[in-house]
């Protein structure tokens, strides 16, 4: 299955794929596959919650084991409470009276706490500015060579700007993905000013007519003000050469992160404007829960999804493909 | 303000008056909002449940001590078995007797290998031995360029082959050229890894069979959720490493993840590791990591210490007059020297919830600025510390040349009771804390200065 990129990136051609590069043929698969692969591995414990649930009888602990469920995958208190509550309305309303059913509404309900935001990534602009945001090591410069690969394969003239100036060979590592994917990547030395060579960055992508510009930084925790600031700093450097720019500010979440990643996300946002999450590393055993309750409860769409280190290892989000393969149907000991 | 466990224990035992005993309803509720604790903390469910059980086990019926609110109480126990848990301080390397000392580095990706590697070998520089590093992440484009920054950034020497060798090759060349260098540790980093990915997992065993490592650490991020207690159960399975390196704990994670692995591998928490600086590593207390986990720093610590400082007499003589608003600079003084008999400041600080560990070190407590503040009260009349607002120009130049200070340091200092008085003013109006010293744990007032 290859996906329809021209529906995730607007403003490249109608109906534009990606073809998986050769040596990959062979082990092309889809998204839902390729979680489902990594999630079956470790779904023992979740299956046996749910092959102990009685469903004759909805009592407290039928209530509790699926809460576990939801805990378990990380989707956090709040959002679970939430879960179960649409899901006791439902099982109310005499809705839920076999595991089925059960399954069917868990998955639905699911799927609608993640925000209904446009999550495609307008990259019609001329240059489109793409911001890529996070906390060390949750897979930023990875994701930026990912989505330059793609873009390419769709016709783009990306480049890419290497804004970490800190992290020890965080340009070496931008500049090999450039290699790699074949883009120009504009670097200056390290310990050098992030601001002066993003706007360098810049300037050269408009004299150069690159049509998206994709910006690394370094990774900072939430709670370092001063790197929160040089964020801010960094967007209003990408202000006076394209006033309405970032036109995407994208924040990278590990799927292996528990409950702070709500924090990280609420601080990026309320520091640089997030304007969709990208949830990598989903080709491990962690579900990822966590990203329904960072869409949920700060109403941001998640845009793409990480699923492994090569450069086709990226994938549009889907909300009912992620509920479905969080809830799978093995879950129900078949 | 800190929405800590201790004040949701308060809350859900609000209605436990006396010193009577806890019922099992008391216990539910408080069990309850442990259980969410726990869970917010990203500690595994499994873990939660049978902690819990344990803490319930042990409250019910439990004898509240008189000196302690049934709430405060909990929170003792609840520390406690969380410590237990966390185990004892095993934070140490095991060295062999005959160097080089091999210690290899796992983990996931992004967990913080490469940069680990580079503040061990800063620590161990620093205690007087001469390590070396060995570049086997081939796969991590400039990982090995990382490395080698490090190493000439900390003067360490870095074995590397280029990113086209086999890591298990550059491994073993890696170990006979410390040997040869006549360095006594080797790091050896390895590319972070899913523990699901068989050949990089088989990869890290013939690694091992090959350097036979005297130390593995699993270096974690301490944000990591739920999954940690697969990772770390498959990376004990394949490798069996001997303690865990949690990262990124100058952040705000309370990182439960450290307590599910101890639980299900055994495995010990070693190191922490609390900034992007080379020096911001350190050896693991189990002790502080309790509070982390439950957002409440020591608490219980500063109540017991707060038990035996404050003149019980004292204090409740001071609660009386906090609730008519006449706090004067005598209280001040008096409840200053308490808290200085509590030990260093420093210390005191560190068991107040909501400090990050890591920011600690940078918080410099002015024990010089206290002593000022003490000379400054004593150079006031009687009649000036109860009634402050008779302090005015004149008055104030007496008291700054009495003191020994200048007159910005007395303005500065009735500003400062000023405020305090307002808060006191508020604290008295609504639910004043029993013991005063609440004001520190539960975040709300805090010191003045
Ligand atoms: N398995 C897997 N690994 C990933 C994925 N995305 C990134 N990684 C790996 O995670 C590690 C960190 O990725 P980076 O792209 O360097 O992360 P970063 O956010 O740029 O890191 P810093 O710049 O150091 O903050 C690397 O080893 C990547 O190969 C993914 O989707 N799956
Ligand atoms: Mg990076």
């Amino acid at each position: 299955m290859t996906q329809n990129w021209s529906e995730v990136f607007v403003g490249v051609e109608e109906g534009a794929r990606v073809e998986p590069p050769e040596e990959k043929q062979r082990k092309r698969r889809g998204w839902f596959q390729q979680l489902r692969e990594g999630l079956s591995k470790s779904r023992q414990a979740l299956q046996q919650q749910f092959s102990a649930i009685i469903f004759d009888q909805l009592d407290d602990e039928f209530w509790e084991r699926i809460e576990e469920t939801l805990i378990y995958a990380d989707v956090g208190v709040e959002s679970t409470v939430s879960i179960v509550e649409q899901l006791e309305q439902a099982a109310d309303a005499g809705e839920i009276t076999d595991s089925q059913q059960l399954l069917h509404h868990l998955r639905t309900i699911t799927a609608d706490h993640f925000s209904g935001a446009d999550a495609r990534i307008d990259v019609s602009k001329m240059p489109t500015v793409i911001l890529v945001v996070g906390v060390n090591g949750t897979g930023k410069t990875t994701t930026i060579g990912k989505i330059a690969w793609h873009l390419k394969q769709l016709g783009k003239e990306p480049l890419l700007v290497a804004g970490d100036t800190f992290r020890a060979a965080a340009i070496e590592q931008l500049v090999e993905w450039g290699k790699r994917v074949d883009c120009e990547v504009i670097h200056s030395e390290r310990g050098a000013d992030p601001g002066a060579v993003v706007f360098d960055g810049i300037a050269a992508a408009k004299s150069r007519g690159a049509d998206v510009v994709i910006v690394d930084t370094a990774g900072r925790l939430h709670t370092q003000v001063n790197l929160m600031k040089e964020l801010e700093k960094i967007v209003r450097v990408i202000r006076k050469q394209v006033p309405d720019a970032p036109h995407e500010t994208l924040l990278t979440i590990d799927a292996t992160t528990g409950q702070n990643g709500l924090v990280q996300a609420r601080l990026f946002k309320e520091a640089v404007d997030i304007t969709g999450v990208i949830l990598t590393k989903m080709d491990g055993t962690a579900k990822g829960g966590i990203a329904v309750a960072i869409s949920h409860e700060l109403d941001l769409p998640l845009k793409l999804i990480g699923t492994g280190e090569k450069m086709e290892h990226l994938q549009p989000f889907d909300a009912g493909g992620f509920a479905e393969a969080l809830f799978d149907d093995t879950l129900l000991g078949g | 303000m800190f929405d800590t466990l201790s004040d949701k224990l308060q809350g859900a035992l609000d209605s436990v008056k006396g010193q009577g005993k806890l019922t099992e309803k008391d216990v539910e509720r408080a069990a309850r909002e442990i259980r969410l604790a726990l869970l917010e903390a990203d500690v595994n469910y499994k873990v939660v449940k049978d902690f819990v059980k344990k803490v319930k086990d042990r409250a019910m019926g439990a004898e509240i001590l008189q000196s302690l609110t049934p709430a405060q109480q909990f929170v003792k126990i609840i520390n406690e078995e969380l410590t237990e848990l966390m185990g004892s301080t095993a934070n140490k390397l095991s060295f062999s007797p005959r160097p080089p000392t091999v210690i290899l580095m796992v983990g996931l990706q992004g967990s913080g290998k490469t940069t680990t590697c580079g503040k061990l070998a800063n620590m161990l520089k620093s205690q007087g031995k001469s390590p070396a590093m060995v570049a086997a992440d081939v796969y991590r484009p400039a990982a090995v360029d990382q490395l080698k920054s490090l190493g000439e950034q900390l003067d360490v020497p870095v074995y590397d082959e280029g990113t086209q060798a086999d890591p298990v090759d550059i491994a073993k060349h890696g170990l006979a050229w410390a040997r040869e260098l006549g360095r006594d540790v080797l790091i050896v980093d390895t590319a972070g890894r899913l523990h699901i990915d068989e050949t990089l997992m088989d990869e890290l065993v013939r690694i091992r069979k090959e350097v036979k490592p005297h130390n593995i650490l699993l270096v974690l991020d301490a944000m990591t959720g739920q999954d940690a207690v697969n990772v770390a159960q498959q990376f004990q399975e394949r490798v069996n490493f001997d303690g865990v390196v949690l990262t990124k704990l100058d952040g705000d994670a309370r990182g439960g993840a450290a307590l599910s692995v101890k639980a299900v591998t055994g495995k010990p928490v070693k190191f922490a590791s609390t900034g992007e600086k080379l020096d911001a590593f350190e050896h693991f207390h189990p002790d502080r990591m309790a509070g982390r986990i439950l957002g409440m720093g020591d608490v219980l610590s500063l109540v017991e210490k707060a038990e035996q400082a404050v003149d019980r007499k004292k204090a409740e003589e001071l609660e009386q007059r906090l609730r008519k608003s006449q706090f004067t600079f005598d209280d001040f003084l008096d409840q200053m020297q308490q808290v200085r008999n509590m030990g260093p400041l420093q210390n005191l600080l560190g068991m107040i919830p909501g400090l990050p560990m890591g920011k600690l070190k940078d918080l410099q407590v002015d024990e010089k600025a206290l002593g000022r503040i003490e000379a400054i009260i004593q150079s006031m009349t009687a009649e000036e510390r109860r009634n402050p607002d008779l302090i005015t120009g004149s008055r104030r130049r007496r008291i700054a040349e009495g003191s020994g200070n200048d007159i910005q340091a007395v303005n500065q200092l009735l500003k400062q009771f000023k405020q305090m008085q307002k808060m006191v003013k508020q604290l008295s109006s609504g639910k004043m804390p029993k013991n005063p010293f609440q004001m520190l744990g539960g975040g709300g007032g805090g010191l003045p200065f």
